[in-house]
């Protein structure tokens, strides 16, 4: 199994889980069987058409999917995901 | 005769020159182009046109002189507080011209213009943990001064009440002078400080004004400076009293805006200002006439990577 680490914030919909085992695959079916089990993730990570917000930062380990290959990117059995949250705290 | 004048120190007049590098920034008005009603005006305040280039210099130039006029921070101690970036860099603007070291706890995922203006400012940066966000650099700072009694100044901008004043004291003053008619003030909340301390003084001043907040849609969203309230640490001065409505603006709405203002005032801002314009057209278009005033808290010089990515679109 994977694991997926939940940010602080996020963790008010994970039950204040903080780690997360997952069956793995690629990056979409991961994110996908994540929101599956816990619902009120889903508007905080996907947008309208199912696909994952833009600005929502993901990593495989410690590189970015971005530079991967995005929602396709492998997730074996050892692979630590991990969602960054944007910076906040300003105004 | 004991004179009553109270001894000024070297500090405090270095403190007190570089007021004049503090607010009175100039404002913009946005097209009808932009607006799509001719009768309703928008005005936003050029926040990055500050000593640090942006909003911050108010807290931050506030609290320092605060804490250094009641004795807190003097040359031997250090000014230690949690920050996203843009506190980070007025303190340090502020206090490499005054002379005062500078500690920061920044999250690890900063973006990368900001760590290095900071590291060239001279601070000494504690990275934190980027799953935390600052709710876990306020944690780390916190830590740091239960740690070593006596060699920090712990600014804590989210509990500092000197954060509120400089907007109550400078920002809202500045708007009643420079746009009287004003209807609505509109801004988006971080530690709060802003629409805070800038609502109350208008509210006290002019009881008609509308006082509207905007938050992010949700936790995990691209506006740094923003704080969704919702899920995060509430910062101590936030006042739920002075928001007469909140309205939520998305990440995609502010980058969206941030092309088209650029497209049509030539404008490059910063995606938190880019989401005040946003949410301030969503007031607009509930409205058949008005002045609605946002602040811009900064422009696109420390982002980048969104900047790149927003005008590929």
């Amino acid at each position: 199994m994977a694991t997926i680490i939940i940010p602080t914030p996020l963790r008010k919909f994970t039950n204040n889980t903080a780690k997360l085992q997952i069956a793995g695959g690629t990056i979409e079916s991961s994110i996908k069987e994540l929101t599956t089990n816990f619902p009120d993730l889903k508007r905080h990570l996907l947008d309208e058409n199912g696909r994952i917000r833009s600005f929502v930062n993901i990593f495989v380990g410690d590189e970015d999917i971005r530079d991967l290959q995005q929602e396709q990117t492998l997730v074996k059995d050892d692979t630590v995901v991990s969602i960054i949250p944007a910076i906040a705290g300003g105004l | 005769m004991i004179s009553a004048t109270k001894q000024v120190s070297s500090l405090e007049s270095k403190i007190l020159a570089l007021s004049e590098k503090v607010g009175n920034t100039p404002i913009h008005n946005f097209s009808s182009a932009l607006i799509g009603n001719n009768n309703i005006k928008l005005v936003g305040k050029m926040e990055w046109m500050q000593l640090g280039g942006s909003v911050k210099a108010r807290a931050a130039y506030f609290i320092i002189k605060n804490a250094v006029e009641s004795g807190q921070l003097t040359e031997q101690t250090i000014l230690l507080d949690a920050t996203s970036g843009n506190t980070g860099i007025a303190y340090a603007a502020i206090a490499k011209e005054a002379g005062i070291r500078v500690s920061l706890c920044l999250p690890e995922n900063a973006s990368i213009e900001r760590k290095q203006i900071l590291t060239e400012l001279g601070v000494d940066i504690v990275y934190t943990s980027p799953l935390e966000g600052t709710d876990g650099s306020q944690q780390v700072a916190r830590e740091l001064v239960k740690d070593n009694p006596g060699k920090y100044f712990y600014a804590d901008q989210y509990k500092n009440e000197n954060n509120w004043k400089a907007h109550y004291n400078t920002t809202a003053l500045e708007i009643l002078n420079q746009v009287p008619t004003i209807t609505h003030f509109v801004a988006g909340m971080g530690t709060t400080g802003t629409f805070v301390g800038t609502g109350r003084r208008l509210r006290e001043i002019n009881p008609a004004i509308r006082l509207i907040a905007f938050q992010p849609d949700s936790a995990l969203h691209g506006l740094e400076g923003w704080k969704h309230l919702e899920t995060a640490v509430v910062p101590k001065i936030y006042d739920p009293a002075v928001a007469d409505e909140i309205i939520e603006v998305t990440t995609e709405e502010s980058y969206d805006m941030l092309k088209k203002v650029y497209d049509i005032e030539g404008l490059l801002l910063s995606p938190s200002s880019a989401a005040n314009v946003a949410g301030a057209l969503k007031v607009a278009a509930t409205l058949t006439e008005g002045t609605i005033v946002t602040v811009l808290p900064d422009n696109s010089d420390k982002y980048s990577e969104v900047i790149k990515k927003v005008l590929k679109k």
